[in-house]
């Protein structure tokens, strides 16, 4: 690989993550929390109203992702992130109340890399459909809110070298788009 | 010769084709990622594509999903015409196959009854179900769970006669790169072309169903398919778009008869997880 390996812990404040470049790969370990379109929902809905958050925001890791149901014995059951591009319009509505970083899969609306460059935040891209591999990555699982959700509640997960790639880094740089344009074959 | 056949019978078949399609990835579907590995050049694609390799041995050895978005099943039935059903209503049945496969396998419940109201059904039903009467007295029955990373990317547009075949391409080669990242590549990537638009879109689905490498028997259609896969692979996007040399992993093509004045176009796109299982009966 080209870039560096790095191991992290959360949380992330700002200042852990400004010196990270797109590319570089991580192995985050701690608590990080999940949310997807259903929960950004409703925590919008408590942002618009001023009401209390189910969780703490600040220097928070959000990892887009609704896994399988544990079989017996496990802690979780297949986990892998969704299409982060469906959250892009909750992005700024996070920042604002503090998250660093957000993960997930896929390439993402232009406004989300300039966000993480005014606020100081990541994107980490998470193999999309590993998602076997991924889930033993995770040591703990704890539904924290919303659990009438499903598989769409907020979860606090424990991870362990969960690995991720940044995929936007604090100075608003995008590696999708660097790796594509260094492969793309013009006609 | 009627033969008389028991939808009952069908539910725990469908629970365990349910099952075995989200654990195991087959051996064309390995072998393809295999061979798209030996071809990448990018290290980032490489290194994901070796991932999706050892993710898939494991989900495997585990019995855990390949994948944890194990879709909204399709089931796609084949009917002898000489077969004559007893037992609770077919489509019943399947439903039934399906919801005792996602309870009983662990699978994710991923299904809202009501798009814009949004309350999940809890068991993964209902299913897709396509059936289609053929000759003989068998039953062929494919589910193919359909994870939304790669169904919301399809396409569909009526192109007027006069855009061609270079219409076609140009529209195929643009919802690929649309889709870029988001469905999860390396993709299959099915074609539909001619029908109805209910028809147009059938068969860019059943295109899925070909074996990677199979190409359409129509010499012209199967030159169209190998032109398309060189193109995408131009576009860069690579393994789950870290860029690369292999975003699709294969093109087919179905094509049906269609009106005089029509164009119809689908493209149906897979993620690398192609879970697919069939069984004949
Ligand atoms: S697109 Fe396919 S591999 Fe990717 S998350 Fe969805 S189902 Fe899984």
């Amino acid at each position: 690989m080209e870039n560096r390996t790095i191991k992290m812990t959360t949380p992330l404040t700002k200042e852990k993550i400004k010196d990270l470049n797109i590319g570089d790969i991580i192995e985050l370990s701690g608590v990080i929390y999940t949310a997807r379109d259903a929960a950004h929902n409703r925590i919008k809905e408590n942002y618009e109203n001023n009401r209390k958050q189910p969780i703490e925001l600040e220097y928070q890791i959000i990892f887009y992702v609704g896994p399988t149901p544990a079989k017996p014995g496990k802690v979780i059951g297949s986990a892998a992130p969704t299409t982060s591009a469906r959250m892009d319009k909750y992005v700024e509505m996070m920042l604002k109340q503090g998250i660093t970083g957000m993960i997930g899969k896929g390439e993402r609306a232009d406004y989300v890399a300039e966000l993480c460059r005014e606020y100081g935040a990541c994107y980490f891209l998470s193999i999309g459909g590993a998602s076997a591999m991924i889930a033993n990555q995770i040591k703990d699982v704890e539904v924290v809110a919303y659990e009438d959700l499903g598989t769409e509640s907020i979860k606090r997960l424990k991870v362990e070298d969960l690995r991720l790639i940044v995929g936007i880094d604090s100075k608003g740089r995008t590696f999708q788009e660097e790796q594509v344009k260094k492969y793309k074959i013009s006609k | 010769m009627t033969r008389i056949m028991s939808t009952e019978d069908l539910i725990p078949v469908i629970a365990k084709l349910c099952m075995d399609a989200c654990y195991h990835l087959s051996d064309n579907v390995i072998g393809a990622l295999k061979a798209a590995y030996e071809k990448e050049e990018s290290p980032y694609g490489r290194d994901t594509l070796k991932l999706l390799l050892d993710n898939a041995e494991l989900a495997s050895k585990e019995e855990m999903p390949v994948c944890h978005d194990t879709g909204m099943a399709v089931v796609m039935m084949e009917i002898g015409e000489q077969v004559s059903w007893v037992g609770k209503p077919l489509e019943e049945a399947v439903n039934d196959g399906v919801r005792k496969g996602y309870t009983e396998g662990y699978l994710r419940k991923s299904v809202y009854l009501d798009p814009l109201n949004r309350v999940n059904s809890g068991d993964n039903t209902p299913c897709v179900l396509h059936t289609e009467i053929v000759t003989g007295d068998k039953v062929k029955i494919t589910v193919l769970p359909k994870g939304g990373g790669s169904e919301n990317m399809g396409t569909f547009t009526n192109l007027v006669p006069a855009d061609g075949v270079e219409g076609v391409k140009e529209f195929v080669l643009k919802s690929v790169l649309a889709a870029g990242g988001k469905a999860c590549p390396p993709i299959v990537v099915g074609v539909g072309i001619g029908g109805t638009m209910d028809k147009t879109t059938l068969i860019a689905k059943k295109a899925l169903l070909r074996p990677i490498g199979n190409r359409n028997p129509n010499q012209y259609y199967k030159e169209l398919e190998e032109e398309l896969l060189e193109e995408i692979n131009k576009f860069g996007i690579g393994p789950l778009g870290m860029g690369g040399r292999v975003t699709a992993l294969d093109v087919h093509i179905e094509y049906y008869p269609c009106h005089i004045t029509s164009l119809p176009v689908a493209v149906n796109l897979q993620c690398h997880s192609v879970r697919q299982a069939t069984i004949e009966l």
